[in-house]
């Protein structure tokens, strides 16, 4: 019991610990097969939101949605991004992008660029063109 | 519902701008007089008209069919005809199909339609029936036989599975990159009766056959591909000139399988990527096909369009009116090669940046 008492004790040290830099860097790398699993799951919840936002679940007055133009998230080209937009004039991040088509065709309201649906968008489309290599800037 | 006359419709749409633009010129060199029966007509498709609530329709896709029916009247000389290549609707509701219906009614040409799945899986097609009369059938043109198919059907047990409403079913069917999707398909009772059509037509007769989908298989996971495309293929083995045009897809795509040349005809609502586009998928576009301009999504009404074909000597030359950043473009057949090509871009040293897709 005493020893039991004592244990725990020393987690509850440990755990406040761990918002200090040193304990840190001790346990950084020290995940498991499930964190991994858990982590790959929560984002593929994003995505998987981000495919309904996608197909119709913006909620934009027009109904128009993103998959009508693009389906499978293709030609939106999320590995060119950042990019020299040449119809705004300026380098852009895909977010910028995405709200555009929003704006536009979609004839909706834009998202905070750290909104969960934007994010979620992204997730979406970035895991559609999973395995292209990054070629940031191309046209 | 109110017409627009003619002159309504042009003001509307802005054409007096885009008739400057119209390759009217080839049109006339292939109506010499010496050629009685070569002859033209305008092909429409993909308009995809959007009901919001009320009379509100979403104005991009009404603009696109406006803009086709105001430029098609002005061709000179005027086309035999006009073919719709399907999808008037987006959801197939009879608010869609009438409001594209009025659109297309200040045409000044007799239209011939063609069922799209966007027209058909709400109702199974009887709001586009009743308005339009039968989903295939065949006519007589100038010497050519024209032959109209429904091959947007499915499978049956797809078709009749326990939806909760016809609109369920349609939006299923509405997305085109659907994992639940189920494939095209002409099936049996229609390829009888094109059988039985076809036993009194000579083999040397042009045979043209308008559908919605490819007739062919491109690409499964957007539905650019037709199940039984091969018995179509094999039914038209016998005519030495035969031809099919086909909507669906939204963008430039033209192929030759044996003795048959396949053309695809632009949207008026929208273009789409091509099937190689997707980095998971396995596409088969045509490797004849130069493909269209990659589209500016700046410019509403950039990569779509519509087109005239020209039917010389019983084949095809099409031209697409392009809007926008895209320049028109001619594919004819050429009797030496025994297939259609580009006229301007076919040599692959002649093709421009915006054809990469990727
Ligand atoms: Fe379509
Ligand atoms: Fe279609």
């Amino acid at each position: 019991m005493k020893k039991q008492r004592a244990q725990s004790t020393i987690l509850k040290i440990l755990s406040l610990g761990t918002a200090m830099s040193l304990t840190c860097a001790v346990w950084a790398d020290e995940f498991t097969q499930e964190d991994l699993q858990r982590w790959n799951q929560e984002f593929m919840a994003a995505v998987k939101t981000g495919d309904k936002l996608f197909h119709g679940g913006l909620g934009n007055a027009n109904t128009v949605s993103c998959d009508q133009c693009h389906p499978n998230g293709a030609n939106t080209h999320p590995e060119t991004y950042p990019k020299f937009q040449q119809q705004l004039g300026k380098v852009v991040t895909i977010g910028e992008m995405i709200n555009w088509c929003i704006q536009n065709p979609l004839e909706g309201k834009p998202l905070a660029l750290d909104d969960p649906k934007m994010v979620a968008l992204q997730a979406y489309i970035y895991w559609e063109r999973r395995n292209v290599p990054l070629q940031p800037g191309k046209h | 519902m109110k017409k627009l006359n003619r002159r309504q419709f042009i003001q509307r749409s802005g054409a007096f701008v885009a008739a400057a633009s119209l390759p009217v010129s080839l049109v006339e060199i292939a109506f010499g007089k010496d050629h009685p029966q070569n002859f033209t007509f305008g092909f429409i498709s993909d308009s995809h008209i959007t009901h919001i609530k009320g009379k509100e329709f979403v104005r991009n896709w009404d603009q696109g069919l406006k803009r086709a029916v105001a430029e098609a009247n002005l061709m000179d000389p005027k086309p035999d005809f006009i073919v719709y290549g399907g999808d008037l609707a987006q959801l197939g509701k009879p608010e869609e199909i009438d409001h594209a219906l009025d659109m297309l009614s200040g045409l000044r040409a007799p239209v011939k339609y063609v069922m799209g799945e966007h027209d058909y899986y709400v109702d199974l097609g009887a709001h586009w029936r009743k308005r339009l009369g039968p989903d295939h059938y065949s006519f007589d043109h100038k010497g050519v036989h024209f032959i109209v198919l429904n091959s947007i059907l499915t499978y049956k047990d797809w078709m009749h599975k326990n939806w909760k409403t016809g609109m369920d079913r349609m939006k299923q069917m509405a997305r085109l990159d659907n994992p639940n999707g189920s494939p095209f398909m002409v099936g049996e009772e229609q390829r009888r009766w094109m059988k039985k059509d076809l036993a009194g037509v000579a083999h040397d007769t042009p045979v043209v056959v308008l559908s919605h989908s490819p007739l062919q298989k491109i690409y499964k996971g957007w539905n650019f591909w037709t199940e039984d495309a091969e018995k179509i293929h094999a039914l038209l083995k016998p005519y030495k000139k035969a031809t099919v045009l086909y909507g669906h897809v939204h963008q430039i795509q033209y192929n030759q399988i044996d003795n048959i040349s396949f053309h695809s005809v632009m949207a008026t609502a929208w273009p789409w990527p091509y099937p190689a586009s997707y980095a998971q998928g396995v596409s088969h576009i045509p490797k004849l096909t130069v493909p269209m301009n990659r589209a500016d999504p700046f410019f509403e009404r950039d990569a779509t369009g519509w087109q005239f074909i020209n039917l010389h000597s019983g084949k095809v030359d099409l031209n697409y009116v392009l809007w926008e950043n895209n320049k028109n473009r001619v594919v004819r057949f050429d009797p030496d090669k025994g297939h259609p090509v580009d006229t301007e871009y076919q040599d692959p040293a002649k093709r421009i940046p915006p054809q990469e897709h990727y």
